[in-house]
């Protein structure tokens, strides 16, 4: 277990020039304390942005992507949350840290969010002129006519035709893209230096979502803005990315740049979620699952949190906790990388061990080769 | 039940029969209710699904392939049309017959926690079809027998027994996903209609409902018609693939052929705007313009000409505009709903691909999408793509 304050896990590159960063997260822990007890929904989560790259945030449902963006943009209700542990600082300034009258003036200046579903992030009753000149008045100091002016403006940014017209229309009269449109307006209105974009294209169908992330990615090269990225969808990551963070259950269970993790991925999770999309000339074949189902959040396993669904488990999984590293070592929560406490594993055996479970997983048998100590986790 | 195997669908009658469907949902308006228009959910459609094969049905949302789903098993009433499972009429079934028929019909819904009753343990919610359906053979209406089949579609499906007596909120996504299966498979079905059934769940777990229903599949002699917009799942699941756009099907082939060689200038951008989770494969995409026209009033001609990057290659030729293009056969079981099918060649797809990028950014101010043609905007496709017509 760590808990000092670490300096930052640099996937294989120069050493850390904090300078270089937008956004830092370092350790980060957001619990939920709710009747049936604690929930540990963030879990010691450490990333960086750098200024106008892309990052994506990968995962599942559950996983705790989404809870990491609301404790960055402080909308979480504390209680029942509470950030137990943990640095945010964007650009050198500690987030967690500033009055609630400092945050405002971050949010939405230098930080902006868009969320997955565009109908309920807008008001039904007012117009989207209205909404998004709102948003500008409540940052700059502006007229109402020139908030109004910069509203057709960014919705001109985004590609809606006849912005004249368009501010005047309430969001039941536009269709899902155009909402997620005018809401990726609202978050550009006032040139943030960030924006969390949390499964921004989810909701919506394949051609729109190459609209958008075409938008997206256009917008980006034209205002410099860094862009996290939340999604489960690996294929969005693929296109859109330059690093991965991935995350599961509260965890990050590897990261390294787009190529590192699609092409090699180190740590199980991330191959058996590679290989259980079905993809060209698979056609018939049995797709790979991972076992299991996600852990009960009241409940996780007391090492790793992937133990009791992982084909490559051994001795230290379940009872040691494999975080990723400060400071060297591979990126990834995996103790098949790296030495285990009491276990260490020379390089031999680790090959044999991944070559082992490999098998296993091929032929369809459950690998017992070197699964001694493992028991099945409570439900 | 047919237990004909896979790839036997070359001889006789095909299972499943749709001629010239049709579905309008009526637009009203007014204190008085009258009826202004119709929304053209479904608007003519045939196709045949053999025993034991699995036909895909993609298209993006508003498309009517739901619709097209549930009208067919009469969750919903046809407007017009025809449609036989195993050679018998589904529309013209009446009172006990049409309860007979649905049991050889049944559907897996998308939304696992909408399907599912939350006041009702798993035991009722599966045998609630098994009362419905009980007769002086099956003796489904007796507790003990029932208990006994709910027990025994739980294990199928892959849960244990004693989860019968549960309530929805206990189980997870996938979880609910499988008893959403085992009460459409309690009644012995032949033909399923799964509606978007992987749509809603994670990744990893999408992976073992997918493989739960082709182990179904073969086991049961089942036949599916898949719906989805998901199109590597359609891919991977299907032996055949019909793509639904506004109502019409507007093509039809064998699952390889359409992926390798599609031949509708909509299937093209549908393939082309997948993202792939390689980043050596970043391509160049064909980004459609606009959004999909309101179904209650679809362009003149071709439905698809307002978005359609062959149409502009082309230069807007006149029968596009005139006359709507039928499905027609081009070999290899192949059928597609356009007049210039042939003019679909890797270099006219490039071209298309290669002008995105050439006008993203600069002229997409005029335009009403970050789309690929730069073109003047057509009042029609303004009018459908945001102000629909409106009860």
């Amino acid at each position: 277990m760590t808990t000092a304050a670490p300096p930052l896990p640099v996937p294989a590159g120069p050493a850390p020039d904090t300078a270089d960063y937008l956004l830092e997260v370092r350790d980060l822990r957001t619990h939920f304390h709710v009747m049936d007890g604690t929930v540990k929904a963030v879990d010691g989560v450490s990333f960086a942005v750098k200024r106008g790259e892309t990052i994506g945030i990968v995962g599942e449902s559950g996983c705790g992507k989404s809870v990491t963006a609301l404790t960055i943009m402080r909308l979480l209700d504390i209680p029942p949350a509470e950030i137990a542990t943990g640095e945010i600082l964007f650009e050198g300034r500690d987030v967690l840290a500033l009055s609630d009258r400092e945050m405002r003036a971050l949010r939405g200046n230098d930080i902006a969010m868009i969320f997955q579903e565009p109908m309920t992030s807008l008001n039904p009753v007012f117009t989207v002129g209205n909404q998004i000149a709102e948003a500008v008045r409540l940052h700059l100091k502006v007229s109402r006519r020139e908030a109004m002016d910069r509203a057709i403006e960014s919705l001109r940014l985004v590609g809606i035709n006849s912005p004249e017209r368009r501010v005047k229309q309430y969001p039941h009269e536009m269709s899902g893209g155009m909402r997620q449109r005018v809401m990726i307006a609202m978050a550009l209105s006032c040139e943030p230096k960030l924006l969390i974009a949390d499964e921004p294209t989810t909701a919506l169908d394949v051609t729109i979502q190459a609209q958008i992330l075409e938008l997206i990615r256009r917008i980006q090269a034209e205002t410099g803005t860094a862009l996290m990225l939340i999604t489960h969808d690996l294929g969005v990551v693929a296109e859109m990315v330059h690093d991965v963070v991935v995350m599961y259950g509260g965890r990050v269970v590897e990261q390294g740049t787009v190529d590192e993790v699609l092409l090699q991925p180190r740590h199980p999770y991330t191959e058996g979620l590679l290989a259980s999309i079905p993809s060209k000339g698979m056609r018939g074949a049995r797709l790979n699952v991972i076992k299991g189902t996600v852990p009960n959040p009241f409940n996780m396993p007391k090492g790793c949190n992937f133990a009791p669904r992982c084909p490559y488990r051994f001795e230290p999984c379940p009872e040691h906790d494999p975080r990723i590293e400060e400071g060297g070592g591979p990126p990834v929560a995996c103790w098949l990388w790296k030495q285990a406490p009491g276990h260490s594993i020379p390089q031999e055996l680790h090959d044999q061990q991944v070559a082992a479970a490999r098998r296993a997983a091929a032929s369809n048998t459950p690998a017992t080769t070197a699964v001694p100590t493992y028991h099945e986790a409570p439900r | 039940m047919s237990t004909q195997p896979r790839g036997g669908w070359t001889n006789g009658r095909p299972l499943v029969e749709v001629k010239n469907l049709v579905k309008y949902y009526p637009i009203q308006s007014g204190i008085l209710r009258r009826k202004v228009g119709d929304v053209r959910a479904v608007d003519n459609v045939s196709f045949d699904i053999q025993h034991g094969e699995i036909l895909g049905l993609v298209g993006e949302s508003g498309c009517g392939k739901s619709t097209l789903g549930r009208t067919l098993i009469r969750l919903l009433p046809p407007t017009a049309g025809e449609a036989y499972l195993g050679g018998v009429d589904i529309f013209a079934q009446k009172g006990g017959a049409l309860k007979r028929m649905r049991r050889k019909m049944q559907i897996i819904f998308q939304d696992p926690v909408a399907s599912l009753n939350p006041r009702m343990p798993v035991s009722d919610i599966i045998g609630e079809g098994l009362v419905a359906q009980a007769d002086k053979t099956n003796h489904w209406d007796k507790g003990d027998v029932r208990e006994k089949r709910v027990g025994e579609y739980l294990e199928i499906v892959g849960l244990r027994r004693d989860y019968a007596r549960r309530y929805p909120h206990e189980f997870s996504g996938g979880q609910r996903q499988r008893i959403g299966i085992a009460r459409a498979l309690a009644l012995s079905p032949e033909f399923v209609v799964c509606d978007e059934p992987v749509s809603a769940l994670d990744v990893s777990i999408q992976s073992q409902i997918l493989n739960l229903l082709i182990d179904l599949r073969e086991e049961f002699g089942l036949t599916y018609l898949f719906i989805a917009h998901n199109l590597s799942v359609v891919q991977y699941l299907s032996d055949r693939v019909a793509v639904m756009y506004l109502g019409k099907v507007v093509e039809l082939a064998p699952v390889e052929q359409l992926y390798a060689d599609p031949r509708h200038p909509y299937t093209v951008a549908l393939l082309s705007a997948v993202p792939e989770p390689d980043p050596r494969l970043r391509k160049k995409r064909i980004v459609l313009r606009g959004d999909v026209p309101s179904p209650a009033n679809p362009p003149s001609g071709c439905r698809f000409r307002t978005r359609c990057w062959l149409f502009e290659q082309l230069g807007r030729p006149e029968n596009c505009v005139e006359e709507e293009p039928p499905l027609r056969e081009l070999g290899h079981g192949q059928a597609a709903a356009c007049h210039w099918a042939e003019k679909i060649n890797p270099q006219a797809i490039g071209r298309a691909a290669n002008q995105d990028t050439t006008r993203t950014g600069a002229d997409a101010d005029d335009d009403d999408g970050a789309g690929v043609m730069p073109v003047a905007t057509e009042p029609e496709s303004i009018n459908a793509e945001g102000a629909a017509p409106r009860a």
